[in-house]
């Protein structure tokens, strides 16, 4: 049995433990715990039924920690040792722990790691050398927020747009380590896509599909960052843009538009274009004012700008860009493009050099230093 | 023995080749990126490597204003400040090896594609206490 498969066990298991009389914090425990042991053991000695595996040594971890607990404490044991049976409603359980997980109270940080967990079955150690921290801060930083959500009532309505943005934020981080958080985002979208009926989340799924398709034309030798107009797009996924493009349609067909859908509607006007000279960017500013009109967002202005430079010429990108506070990160480097295509390339270089000592990563700053220097070679002529 | 390998943006003595990043050419940018990656992946094949990490040029100094009130600072960094740049934590046989992985990185392709000449800052990290004293 494969890694993924077993992970995606686990959101059930820890709904069956809790069905069974267990807190979810120590039921989530209790499955990290069988979960590492399944990692150790099944590919020597596979299990006739993986998820009955994990249920039965999960519920002995449970029990062995509670017994453990009540000795310490010297109180008897609350919880039935021989569990009720009977159907139970998997999807609901699996949903609710999604919302619990990426609850509105948890900081950013803790909703992504506990969904990690919880929901995509990673372990703390995978975790944390995806983000590049310590095991120990990881742990801790996962029970902090069990911690927080323990008394937070569970049959309360869940907020599926905190859910979304989690899963957005795990997308958005890429690479890290031996895991690949692109793909356990994409996973994960998939079985949330699978459990309940809002067009956003097919939005969101849609929106990672397309610009996972992307990736591996997204970066040169030595990490360097390729621009979407330099991109080799016969690199390009053709399965992962015909798959994101189908989803998106459904989701649009159901009108009810979101951000999300309108995001991944301008991911599939570039994923379509044969070349980036045949990108449809009329049709590409009309989605930016409609994800304007739904979240009025100052990024989204700043890309429309860019997209109304495309589309109208550089001197209506930076018309558009004038509405635009030059305080947003990559404002400069906006600026700088605009002001190249105009004709204006000293300001143009000061502007690229501007934006490299202000960029958030460091892919991003040798990117915009290496345009600061074309820009000035050109100017030397 | 784990040493630093301290790169800064300003306050080390001027470079050899002393002309500013976004003056060279694409080419010469890009080969001083390859080299950068290459000198990490190279330490960890010779298991020297390991920690490296960059500085982004903005910050501020912050210190208390006492209990209750709201922490003072001051920034941006003014010009003239000693400002580093990243490092590279280094775990080798010597002070020599250290030297040695220093210089090399001194010498990633700069201008005209020529050698940068950088200075770096290279300092050892105090080690555990023997566990056995006599």
């Amino acid at each position: 049995m494969n890694e993924p498969l077993l992970r995606e066990l686990v959101p059930a298991v820890i709904g069956v433990l809790v069905r069974r009389g267990a807190d979810f914090a120590s039921a989530e425990d209790a499955v990290q715990e069988a979960l590492i042991r399944a990692l150790e053991t099944w590919p020597d000695d596979p299990p006739r039924d993986p998820k009955a595996w994990l249920v039965a040594v999960a519920w002995r971890k449970f029990l062995d920690a509670t017994r453990a607990e009540a000795s310490r404490k010297g109180r008897e044991l609350v919880v039935e040792t021989e569990p009720p049976a009977g159907p139970a409603p998997v999807t609901d359980d699996t949903l609710r722990l999604y919302f619990l997980c990426a609850h509105p109270t948890l900081p950013p940080a803790s909703a992504v790691a506990l969904t990690l967990r919880a929901v995509g079955g990673l372990t703390t150690r995978q975790i944390a050398t995806a983000y590049l921290v310590p095991e120990a801060t990881m742990a801790q930083r996962i029970s902090r927020a069990k911690r927080k959500i323990a008394v937070l009532a569970l049959d309360q309505p869940g907020d599926l747009a905190t859910v979304l943005r989690v899963l957005y934020l795990v997308f958005n981080e890429g690479y890290g380590g031996d895991v690949d958080l692109a793909a356990e985002a994409i996973r994960i979208t998939r079985q949330l896509a699978a459990l309940t009926d809002e067009p956003e989340v097919a939005g969101l799924l849609a929106l990672m599909l397309l610009h996972h398709a992307r990736r591996p034309s997204r970066t040169g030798s030595g990490g360097r960052l390729i621009p979407l107009t330099e991109q080799d797009r016969t690199r390009w996924d053709t399965g992962l843009i015909t798959e994101g493009v189908a989803v998106l349609q459904a989701a649009l067909a159901r009108d009810r538009l979101g951000e999300y859908q309108a995001q991944a509607a301008i991911a599939a006007l570039h994923a379509d274009a044969p070349s980036a000279a045949a990108t449809d960017w009329t049709q590409i500013v009309e989605w930016y004012d409609e994800l304007l009109g739904l979240t009025g967002s100052p990024v989204v202005r700043l890309n429309r700008a860019v997209a109304v430079g495309e589309a109208d010429g550089p001197r209506a990108g930076l018309a558009a860009l004038a509405d635009v506070s030059p305080d947003l990160p990559r404002y400069a480097a906006v600026a700088a493009h605009l002001h190249e295509r105009v004709g204006e390339l000293s300001h143009a270089a000061e502007l690229y050099a501007e934006a490299s000592r202000t960029a958030a990563s460091m892919a991003e700053r040798d990117h915009l230093t290496r345009q600061a220097a074309r820009v000035r070679q050109q100017l030397r002529g | 023995m784990k040493y630093l390998l301290l790169k800064h943006y300003r306050g080390a003595p001027a470079p050899t080749n002393d002309v500013p990043m976004d003056r060279w050419t694409p080419e010469e940018v890009d080969a001083h990126m390859r080299f950068m990656h290459d000198f990490s992946a190279r330490l960890e094949e010779t298991g020297e490597f390991v920690d490296a990490q960059a500085l982004a040029p903005e910050g501020t100094w912050v210190r208390s204003d006492g209990e209750g009130l709201p922490p003072v600072t001051d920034g941006p960094f003014a010009e003239t400040k000693d400002l580093i740049a990243g490092w590279y934590v280094i775990d080798v046989e010597s002070w020599d090896r250290a030297v040695e992985l220093a210089a090399e990185l001194s010498d990633a392709p700069g201008a005209g594609g020529k050698p940068l000449g950088e200075w770096l800052e290279v300092r050892p990290f105090y080690g555990v206490p023997a566990t056995i004293t006599e």
